[in-house]
């Protein structure tokens, strides 16, 4: 195949004329930009890409890419998006999502895109708070959150949306942050190069109604100490001066963080996001505790899974591969298919 | 021996036996062989929404009424002319039905002292007068077909499974029926087991020949051929019919067809008919809900596909506000309501018209959409063309309501030319719209059918963004503006209103009748023979039946109001006859009944005798 021809794009073309109406301050500004700046990377052709989104904050963002895009509604996005995508190989095509959006309203059609492995890149921001409706607790918020429908603190144990997309099959799972525009932009480059569903979570700050809710991950004092930056084939160390890391300790089931200086090297988890058990992506998903130390970003988890698109349109291709009459002769011959009988 | 043959009209059958008797296929199989005749046929199958109810039980009580003549006929039958009843259940649940003399042929065997009990006979109906207005033919249906099958290299089980084919034999038999296509059926069916076959084989010939020699049956029938327009003609149920027509859809506007859907009954029948239908480009999605069925098909219809979703009343309420967002961005999308008897899950294999309401008024805010309304198994394909129409030429959501009756009901389909059927090819839009020259408006509309633009990502130079969110006339944008969302509530209304639909046709012979029937859907075959009927008593009444529920007929408040009387019988409690009210003050007659089960000619007629008495 020839190199296919560089349409020299730029953040600016995928600006939309419309103004961005998002609160002042709010990550989401983050975010956008970020992605502008790295889709002409791509070199997909705006026409050929579809932003589709439910309700919420994040799912305005259609309105601010200068490509293809629908605002549907809520929860819907990933159904919506499945029939675009099926139905058009051709596209590139990203759901945008918020936790109350992917998690709450529309669960069951998240965790079903994500088990057929549906080519979609579905970006869940999560600022674990109900925004636009003005600061209800999420289905991410903490144990406990005091919010306007919840005075007395939130009675509803979380999801962990990471634990949640392994558990239905993901075949891409990853984690950024709004305000780390590399990092996020690293994360979406994985992301667009997978076949098939790729999930990614980015921690998103609602300045408004859960201000510093990731606070911990961004503040320099403290964020080399929270955050593990997943490298593919890199032993898990973090901390500022490396001090920590990930082992597998033996019996037990999952992943732990112990000091460096007290593990030998060869214990240290080596991040492999190729695995095809996606226990050992689970185990990571669970590491950070309620303080959000030990807060795994990067891909967790990357494995080949035959994308529900791909079999689809193989069954398409392969049915009619064996037509050799026009769609008209076709039909005639299906009409009168089975037992018929003429009167002269 | 010589048997003597009678030639009837018309006849009415009824196999009736236990879920698992195979009373569906038997009388599938009499069907097609009555249709090879070229018969007239129409058909009832009634059966319970458990799939093995315990057995012998009446609740697990199936069966398939065919009515078929020398004539055509609108109906399958108020009554039965002959009972095939396999086990006492059958008997008991269906001799209601029967009128004094029809004939009964019951399965001995099956007649035990525990069956009977399990049904409430004290002592078998066969032993006693209380069957002595009828023709009893009492046949060992299981223990002959075992029997016959002595030979054969079948289980017992497989053996006394074969009965069915016993009592078609029979049947066929006492009707003059040609069997070859049921020899061809049994040979594909069981391909993988030609042991089965064979025994199948030989229960239908044990059957045929039992007819021809026992004393009992002294009679065959004959029924000659109806007199139907020349060319050719299968026998079709309206859920085949109408997934051919979304078929012929795809085929006629040279778009792929895209269904979501998941599985309900009585729609799942049209689900599986599409996805043996890949080589058309047909594609099935079977998604995780209703919801994600309706949106997975609206997704599609934005990328260029027609848009299908299948479905029954749950269904459509789930799917009601992603409807509504069809509404908002005014993609084609069709949405096929397989009624059923509701509310909630209500009686799932049973038939009604009450989703009426719910397709005209069912969703939030002012969210008009086109429905269309089949009035016969045959008619879903065209029904399923004239939705895909108005779907793609005029940009909109259109809800087609079949119901369990037309759907799973069959009669005999004049197959259509291919070239007659409509054109409806669409144009994508291709480039700006714009008086510049280089903007695209996606909300600018043509003026004729007041239908935007339809274009398809993969466009270069017309990227938009459409939602839910109110959008400004012309360029698509947000609009919180009141004078615009007026605008548009008021231009939504009227891209519904404006479509033209055909005047509706009023069938009155006589010319001089004062009262009007006024139907809409599967009620049509019903009230046709209901007219029939009140014709032959040399009285006059016009029918008038409706295809097109929104937007309905030009010409129908001044047919309505020609008339001294307006008749709606409706499987519902008056939905059609409120909507008739409200929009042409027409004092309508209601007449409705919700049993679950379509209108038998002879209550219509009463009905209708009684209004032209007070005319």
């Amino acid at each position: 195949m020839s190199e296919p021809i560089a349409l020299k794009l730029t953040a600016k073309d995928f600006k939309s004329d419309q103004e961005v109406r998002w609160c002042p301050g709010c990550g989401d500004y983050a975010i956008l930009a970020a992605i502008q700046q790295f889709m002409p990377e791509l070199n997909i052709p705006r026409e050929r890409t579809v932003f589709v989104s439910g309700i919420g904050c994040s799912s305005r963002f259609p309105y601010y890419m200068n490509t293809y895009g629908m605002h549907s509604i809520h929860g819907r996005a990933p159904a919506i998006a499945t029939g675009l995508s099926v139905s058009r190989p051709d596209l590139s095509v990203w759901v945008v999502t918020g936790d109350g959006d992917a998690l709450s309203i529309g669960g069951n059609h998240l965790i079903h895109a994500l088990r057929r492995n549906v080519n979609l890149k579905i970006l869940l921001f999560n600022n674990r708070i109900y925004g636009l409706t003005k600061g209800q607790y999420s289905p991410t918020s903490e144990v406990g959150k005091v919010t306007k429908s919840t005075p007395a603190g939130s009675a509803d144990a979380p999801f962990n949306p990471l634990s949640l997309a392994l558990g239905a099959e993901a075949s891409f799972v990853g984690r950024t942050i709004d305000s780390d525009r590399k990092h996020l932009q690293s994360v979406l480059r994985a992301a667009a190069e997978h076949e098939g569903s790729a999930f990614v979570e980015i921690y998103q700050n609602c300045n408004i109604f859960n201000d510093g809710a990731f606070e911990q991950l961004k503040d320099p004092s403290t964020r080399d100490d929270y955050l593990i930056r997943l490298e593919h084939g890199q032993p898990i160390t973090f901390g500022a001066d490396g001090q920590f890391c990930v082992v597998h300790p033996p019996g037990g089931f999952g992943l732990e963080v112990r000091e460096t200086s007290s593990v030998r090297p060869e214990e240290i988890v080596v991040h492999d996001a190729t695995v095809a058990d996606p226990a050992y992506a689970f185990a990571l998903s669970r590491l950070p505790g309620l303080d959000l130390r030990n807060t795994p970003i990067g891909v967790f988890r990357s494995v080949d899974r035959p994308s529900y698109d791909s079999v689809v349109q193989s069954q398409l291709a392969a049915a009619k591969a064996t037509v050799t009459e026009t769609p008209e002769q076709q039909l005639a011959g299906l009409l009168g298919s089975g037992d018929t009988w003429t009167i002269i | 021996m010589t048997k003597q043959i009678r030639q009837l009209d018309r006849v009415v059958i009824r196999f009736a036996g236990d879920s698992g008797d195979g009373m569906q296929l038997t009388g599938d199989r009499f069907t097609s062989e009555t249709a090879q005749l070229g018969n007239d046929i129409s058909t009832l199958p009634n059966f319970p929404a458990e799939i093995r109810a315990p057995a012998g039980t009446l609740p697990g009580v199936s069966s398939f009424q065919v009515h078929f003549a020398d004539y055509d006929i609108l109906t399958p039958g108020d009554a039965p002319n002959v009972l095939v009843a396999m086990n006492p259940a059958a008997l008991k649940a269906n001799l209601a039905d029967l009128p004094r003399g029809a004939d009964i042929i019951v399965n001995t065997d099956e007649f035990t002292k525990r069956n009977l009990a399990k049904v409430g006979y004290q002592a078998s109906p066969l032993d006693d007068d209380s069957l002595a207005g009828y023709v009893v033919h009492p046949v060992a249906l299981t223990s002959m077909t075992v029997g016959a099958l002595a030979a054969h290299q079948v289980s017992k089980k497989d053996a006394e499974r074969s009965k069915n084919m016993f009592a078609l034999g029979l049947l066929s038999w006492m009707y003059s029926r040609p069997f070859e296509s049921t020899l061809r059926f049994l040979e594909r069916k069981f391909a993988a087991r030609p042991e089965l076959v064979a025994a199948n084989v030989a229960a239908f010939k044990a059957g045929w020949n039992f007819g021809e020699t026992t004393e009992d049956f002294a009679v065959r029938y004959e029924v000659k051929p109806a007199k139907m327009k020349p060319g050719t003609y299968r026998n079709i149920t309206g859920n085949a019919a109408l997934s051919l027509g979304l078929v012929a859809a795809g085929v006629r506007s040279g778009l792929p067809v895209f269904l979501g859907a998941y599985p309900i009954t009585p729609a799942s029948d049209i689900l599986h008919e599409l996805s043996k239908h890949k080589r058309f480009g047909v594609l099935t999605v079977q998604a995780e809900d209703e919801i994600a069925a309706v949106g997975a098909a609206l997704g599609a219809s934005y990328g260029g596909s027609l848009g299908v979703t299948t479905t029954s009343g749950p269904g459509v309420a789930l799917k009601s506000e992603t409807i509504s967002l069809a509404v908002a961005l005014e993609l084609p999308l069709v949405i096929v309501d397989v009624q059923r008897a509701g509310p909630s899950t209500g009686m799932p294999t049973k038939t009604e018209q009450a989703d009426l309401n719910m397709a005209l008024y069912g969703r939030h805010g002012e969210a008009p959409v086109a429905v269309i309304a089949p009035r016969s198994p045959s008619d879903c394909f065209f029904a399923a063309l004239e939705a895909a129409r108005i779907a793609l030429t005029y940009r909109t959501p259109v809800i087609l309501l079949s119901d369990n009756y037309v759907a799973n009901g069959s009669e005999p389909w004049l197959l259509p030319d291919v070239e007659s059927l409509p054109d409806l090819r669409v144009e994508f839009a291709t480039k700006p719209n714009g008086d510049d020259g280089t903007t695209f408006l996606p909300y600018l509309r043509d003026p004729e059918t007041l239908a935007r633009p339809w274009a398809i990502p993969g466009t270069a130079g017309l990227e938009h963004r459409i939602g839910g969110l109110e959008k400004a006339d012309k360029t698509g944008d947000i609009s919180y503006d009141p004078a615009n969302h007026d605008f548009m509530v008021r231009t939504r209304a009227a891209r519904i209103e404006t479509i033209p639909v055909p005047d509706i046709e009023v069938e009155d012979p006589d010319g001089d009748a004062r009262v009007l029937v006024l139907g809409w859907g599967s009620t049509y075959g019903p009230i046709g023979a209901a007219c029939r009927g009140v014709r032959q008593r040399g009285l006059s009444i016009a029918q008038a039946h409706l295809r097109h529920l929104a937007p309905m007929p030009a010409n129908l408040g001044e047919v309505l109001r020609s008339y001294d009387k307006v008749v709606i019988p409706e499987m519902n409690l008056g939905q059609l006859a409120h909507v008739i009210r409200a929009r042409y003050l027409v004092d309508a007659i209601s007449y409705n009944q919700v049993r679950g089960l379509p209108f038998t000619a002879a209550e219509l007629e009463t009905t209708l005798e009684e209004v032209l008495k007070n005319v």
